[in-house]
């Protein structure tokens, strides 16, 4: 009885050990499909942006495809806090007056308090170092978080590409977005 | 195992996500191999690390808690 392996046994042993040890391996992503999350982010409001960023940092810092859709509400923190009057006709100027556009400037969705309840969050914020709405959009971009604006937001309100802040990608519709939420290894928000 | 750490990240005081956020950033400027060492003083960051070392391939290679403040030793995948 030979206690030496044949050649061609020999290799087929040798690559069932390194798929043995491939699939063993923690999950890199360099031959396996890449991880993603999808943020739609409709909702514009200080407590509601919170999630949008925190979720999207994190997946980017994980390793994942993070892209956030900016849809109606959700596309007025992403207007340069300088911009205070956006749009063309006085719908879209009346509508940027009463919903200051601008990362800086987000109320809360409950409890606003005619603008104290954003300025308790910050009091607490501060107190138990939670990053602000700008720190955490600021981590996003530093860990390639993708911003797609919607196009259809953008005519609606009268935003145009100045208005908004630099780094974000071409304004996309909806089917880019489904398209997106389908794909392998993704999940999907609606914030 | 004592290898010298490459980085320190002191994220001490911090909250959810800025000790990832801020591991994430400092790892890319570790090569392969290489220690990282984390100081954190969020309890949900054990958990956190925990879960962000398996979705990024890095691994835990050392973790303890001393009065409050949690250390972690990771290795660069």
């Amino acid at each position: 009885m030979a206690t030496e392996t044949t050649a061609p046994e020999a290799a087929a042993e040798a690559e069932l050990t390194e798929a043995i040890a491939a699939a063993a391996q923690p999950d890199s992503g360099s031959t396996t499909v890449q991880r993603q999350l999808v943020i739609i982010n409709w909702s514009g409001e200080y407590d509601k942006i919170m999630p949008t960023l925190i979720m999207g940092s994190v997946a980017a810092a994980s390793g994942y495809k993070a892209q956030v859709f900016l849809t109606f509400w959700g596309l007025l923190p992403f207007v340069k806090d300088s911009r205070r009057i956006t749009g063309d006709n006085w719908m879209q100027k009346m509508l940027s007056f009463m919903q200051r556009p601008g990362i800086s400037h987000l109320k809360m969705s409950q409890m606003n308090f005619l603008g104290m309840g954003p300025w308790m969050i910050g009091k607490l914020s501060k107190q138990y170092n939670v990053a602000s709405p700008k720190e955490l959009l600021e981590a996003c971009q530093l860990m390639g978080v993708e911003f797609l604006p919607c196009q259809m937001t953008m005519d609606m309100f009268g935003l145009k590409r100045e208005d908004m802040i630099d780094g974000l990608g071409e304004p996309v519709g909806a089917a880019t977005v489904l398209e997106l939420m389908t794909e392998e290894r993704t999940a999907s928000l609606f914030i | 195992m004592s290898e010298t750490i490459h980085t320190t990240v002191d994220a001490k005081g911090l909250s959810c996500p800025m000790p990832i956020v801020k591991t994430a950033q400092a790892v890319k400027g570790v090569p392969a191999g290489e220690l990282i060492e984390i100081l954190a003083t969020d309890p949900g960051s054990v958990k956190d690390f925990a879960a962000w070392t398996r979705s990024t391939g890095n691994a835990i290679v050392e973790q303890s808690e001393d009065a409050g403040v949690y250390r972690f030793v990771i290795k660069r995948a």
